[in-house]
């Protein structure tokens, strides 16, 4: 029986990380926008704009 | 890849094209179906023949804006459903400057609301555009609450430039104060969720160690490594119970303060004796500890309280959300010329205000000056606009239909009529008789019996038994830990939820708690008429007395026109060509360079009306040169739905009523249609107030369905009350729930949704009550181990969610 004694905190500690992860995320506002989530993985190409392209579009839209 | 070539797109929508091709938009001709016809490059809005590229020049410019930024990107990505705003170029932007807040570091923030949007496009459109702004620190746009929070350098911007490019766009924004309520419901379900996954933790590890204790007493394990077990489930448990009772003791404490009892009173003290209890037998070495019991018993109860505040948070700041963007500023003109948007309730007696056509009056006053039609169905139920000019007092709540106006105010704030109408309605809420929840009628003898008979189950062992103190209040306690009412207090609030939640799929929100079973409850339902039972915009009447050529000719004078009765025209005759050169007088009708004449007779013919019309409906006169006079009527007519509606609502055994403040005339002729025998016609705000409690006096439980100003005493007053989305803000602030939308048979789909849950409320209820009686016994008798509390309190819990999950069924 002595394996419990490396097996139980072992087993604790794992769930004490997933818990801690998800009150972190909780925390950090990562479930405030479910939806919005949903989404923005979607977004992929000029965002942030090239730097480049950011000053001329300053411009012409000014 | 791009957003729309991701999404599912539905059944036979046509993805559409980044920018429509100038060949396309020549060739769509006029009445060809609507996938031909020209729409704006922007919005989507069909196009008038002969119109090209764009609808006004608000979207022109919106157009070329995003272009110009290099988002055009974002007309592909937007879902077909969601068409973009329109942006209103001849309204001067909102101040915002008031709502910036300084953020310290040279940095400032502010959060807005943001009218219209609708999918991922949209939130990557507003993020874009400001990402291209200088002085911007970070934008972010939140899709599920519609706020956009916006951080930025005011030395090198100020919020009104960085912010112009959305508005441009189309997108209103509404500055919105996140330190209220709103923040105050944010936090408590940030703080449950963070409960529920400590208690669910916790309650999954202890109850692996429970299995081991159990499974080792019939393997013969050692009473070392029992009490080895039993620490370590000490451990896991205790802070998850501590963390997790919190919400649960603050409410018992709330209510025995004020001498009262609730469901979370057994909770709390249950899982605290029982904790208690168990680590008294830790620390005693003793065979049994309930850690699983007490920490499972938590997890469930915060399931069930997370989803309720989940799905209450959300109707709450759907609402809240929709009065915000009501709240429009109202247009001041100083006498310098210069113009100024300011919150209604700031507006002083005798400046000059302005209200644009299509705008809702904020304030009483006079007119100064212009000539308008004002739709005042909101405000009295009167379906056809009235005409007003200068001299004539307009009310707070009309809209202006056709033409600008500028008005002397005469009263703000409390003056107004709408705040009459206001305080009546608070007195009619106060006069409702508070209606006590279902789950608290059974708390209130709940938990004094089972306090009472713990006491008498230690005071029988102990006298009559003849053990002593200390098995006797073992066995008392297990009481309280077996009658510890988890089923009783999840019985109701899962029900809540799953039926808030169906119900807000069918766009029906939920304001107020009770408001399902006094929904469920409800015997009478009285009906306000206009915009409630009828579309509130009137309908031509097909007669014999024109001709489709006549209807023709005047639709296309018509076109030009935003009168109601002439948008009936365009929908009964559409496609014309516009005809040239028309102009409108407000309140008079339309004239086009041809000579064709439409609107008023006096108007149209040029002479006073022959006689008197026997009519009760609206009319319009058509006068072409060379031709007899042409009469168009018109009706208010029912919605689609409105006639099933009241069926359905019949078989579901409802008297059924309506209260208009309309004329008789209409009112009557509506109630024949629909086969209603009982009406009451030209009722002020306080007469259908009166109606009601009248109703109620003589044992009926009132359901009040309507959308007006003048409705809101009588929405307040009855038993319970619905409002559709579309109505007066006021409505919808006095109503117990709210239906988006412009189906009707909401109303029925509600009652049904409530009966249902009630239904399943009660077997709840009863299921646990009866699951109480069995174990009673068991636990007064001492026989019950942790093994058999774990098993009856999961099962009794699983059962009860299972049951209310049968509301959900299937129909998505």
């Amino acid at each position: 029986m002595d394996i419990l004694l490396i097996l139980i905190p072992l087993a604790l500690t794992l769930g004490l990380l997933g818990l801690a992860g998800f009150l972190w995320a909780l925390r950090s506002g990562q479930f405030d926008d479910l939806d919005g989530a949903a989404q923005r993985i979607l977004f992929d190409d000029d965002d942030p704009p090239p730097p480049g392209r950011q000053d001329q579009t300053r411009e012409s839209s000014q | 890849m791009t957003l729309s070539g991701s999404r599912p797109n539905p059944a036979g929508a046509r993805p559409r094209p980044p920018f429509f091709s100038e060949k396309k938009e020549e060739s769509g001709g006029r009445g060809g179906s609507p996938g031909n016809s020209p729409v704006c490059r922007h919005c989507g809005t069909p196009l008038g023949a002969g119109e090209d590229g764009f609808c006004c020049a608000g979207c022109a410019a919106a157009h070329a804006l995003i272009g110009a930024a290099g988002l055009e990107g974002y007309y592909r990505r937007r879902a077909e459903s969601a068409p973009p705003p329109r942006p209103d170029s001849a309204l001067p932007a909102e101040d915002l400057s008031e709502a910036v807040c300084d953020l310290g570091g040279g940095e400032a923030g502010l959060t807005l609301l943001v009218e219209d949007v609708r999918c991922g496009a949209c939130v990557w459109l507003i993020e874009s555009l400001l990402a291209r702004q200088p002085g911007l620190v970070t934008a972010r746009v939140n899709l599920t609450s519609r706020r956009l929070i916006v951080r930025f350098r005011p030395a090198e911007a100020s919020v009104t430039a960085i912010l112009a490019p959305v508005q441009a766009v189309g997108y209103r924004l509404v500055p919105f104060n996140p330190d209220q309520l709103d923040q105050a419901d944010r936090r408590t379900q940030r703080d449950l969720l963070a409960a529920l996954a400590v208690t669910g933790f916790a309650a999954g590890n202890v109850m692996l160690l429970s299995v081991s204790v159990w499974a080792g007493a019939d393997q013969g394990m050692g009473p070392a490594t029992r009490s080895l077990l039993h620490w370590l489930s000490a451990l896991v448990a205790l802070p998850a119970i501590a963390f997790g009772l919190r919400p649960f003791a603050a409410s018992a404490w709330q209510a025995l303060k004020s001498g009262r009892t609730n469901m979370d009173v057994p909770i709390t003290l249950g899982v605290l004796l029982t904790s208690a209890l168990s680590l008294a037998e830790t620390i005693r070495g003793g065979p049994q500890a309930y850690f699983d019991s007490a920490v499972s018993l938590l997890f469930f109860l915060l399931i069930g309280r997370t989803l309720e505040a989940r799905a209450r948070g959300r109707a709450r700041a759907a609402l809240a959300d929709l009065l915000r963007l009501e709240a429009r500023a109202v247009l001041v003109l100083d006498p310098d010329g210069s113009r100024r948007r300011v919150p209604p309730r700031r507006v002083q007696i005798g400046e000059h205000v302005l209200v644009a056509a299509g705008e809702r009056i904020g304030i009483d006053g006079t007119v100064i000056e212009g000539q308008s039609d004002l739709d005042e169905s909101l405000l009295t139920g009167e379906s056809l606009p009235v005409p007003v000019g200068p001299g004539q007092a307009v009310q707070a709540g009309a809209l202006a239909l056709t033409a600008p106006l500028r008005l002397r105010v005469t009263a703000v704030g409390d003056q107004t009529v709408l705040a009459g109408i206001v305080r009546l309605m608070e007195a009619a809420e106060q006069g409702r008789t508070r209606h006590v929840a279902l789950a608290e009628r059974v708390a209130r003898w709940y938990a004094p019996v089972i306090h009472l008979l713990a006491a008498l189950t230690f005071a029988g062992w102990v006298w009559l038994g003849g053990q002593d103190w200390q098995p006797a209040l073992l066995i008392a306690v297990s009481v309280l830990i077996i009658t510890c009412p988890c089923a009783l207090a999840l019985a109701v609030p899962v029900v809540q939820v799953i039926a808030s939640g169906r119900l807000s799929r069918h766009g029906v929100l939920i304001k107020s708690a009770t408001a399902l079973e006094r929904l469920a409850e409800a015997d009478y339902a009285v009906f306000d008429k206009t915009g409630t039972l009828t579309g509130g915009h009137p309908v031509l009447i097909p007669e014999a007395s024109w001709t489709p050529e006549a209807l023709a000719a005047a639709a296309a004078l018509a076109v030009q026109s935003s009168h109601p009765l002439a948008r009936a025209l365009v929908v009964a005759a559409p496609g014309g060509m516009p005809a040239a050169g028309v102009r409108e007088e407000p309140g008079q009708g339309l004239s086009a360079a041809d000579g064709r004449r439409l609107g008023r007779y006096r108007f149209a013919v040029g002479e006073p009306a022959p006689a008197p019309t026997t009519t009760t409906g609206p009319e319009l006169w058509l006068n072409q040169p060379g031709k007899e006079p042409v009469r168009f009527r018109f009706t208010d007519a029912p919605r689609p739905d409105a006639a099933v509606t009241l069926d359905h609502l019949r078989d579901l055994g409802f008297g059924l009523e309506i209260l208009s403040g309309d004329r008789s005339g209409s009112v009557a002729a509506l109630a024949a249609t629909l086969r209603l025998e009982h009406w009451q016609a030209e009722c002020a705000p306080a007469a259908k107030a009166a109606r009601l409690a009248t109703l109620a006096r003589t044992g009926r439980r009132v359901l009040m369905v309507g959308d007006g100003i003048n409705d809101a005493p009588a929405l307040a007053g009855a038993h319970v009350s619905i409002a559709p989305a579309r109505g007066a803000d006021i409505a919808r602030a006095a109503a117990d729930l709210v239906f988006q939308g412009e189906r009707l048979e909401a109303v029925v789909e509600a009652v049904r949704v409530a009966r249902k849950a009630r239904r399943l409320m009660v077997q709840n209820l009863a299921f646990a009550l009866g699951y109480n009686l069995l174990a009673v016994p068991v636990a007064i008798a001492g026989q019950v181990t942790p093994l058999i509390a774990a098993i009856a309190m999961s099962a009794s819990s699983l059962l009860v969610i299972l049951n209310a999950l049968r509301l959900s069924g299937g129909r998505r």
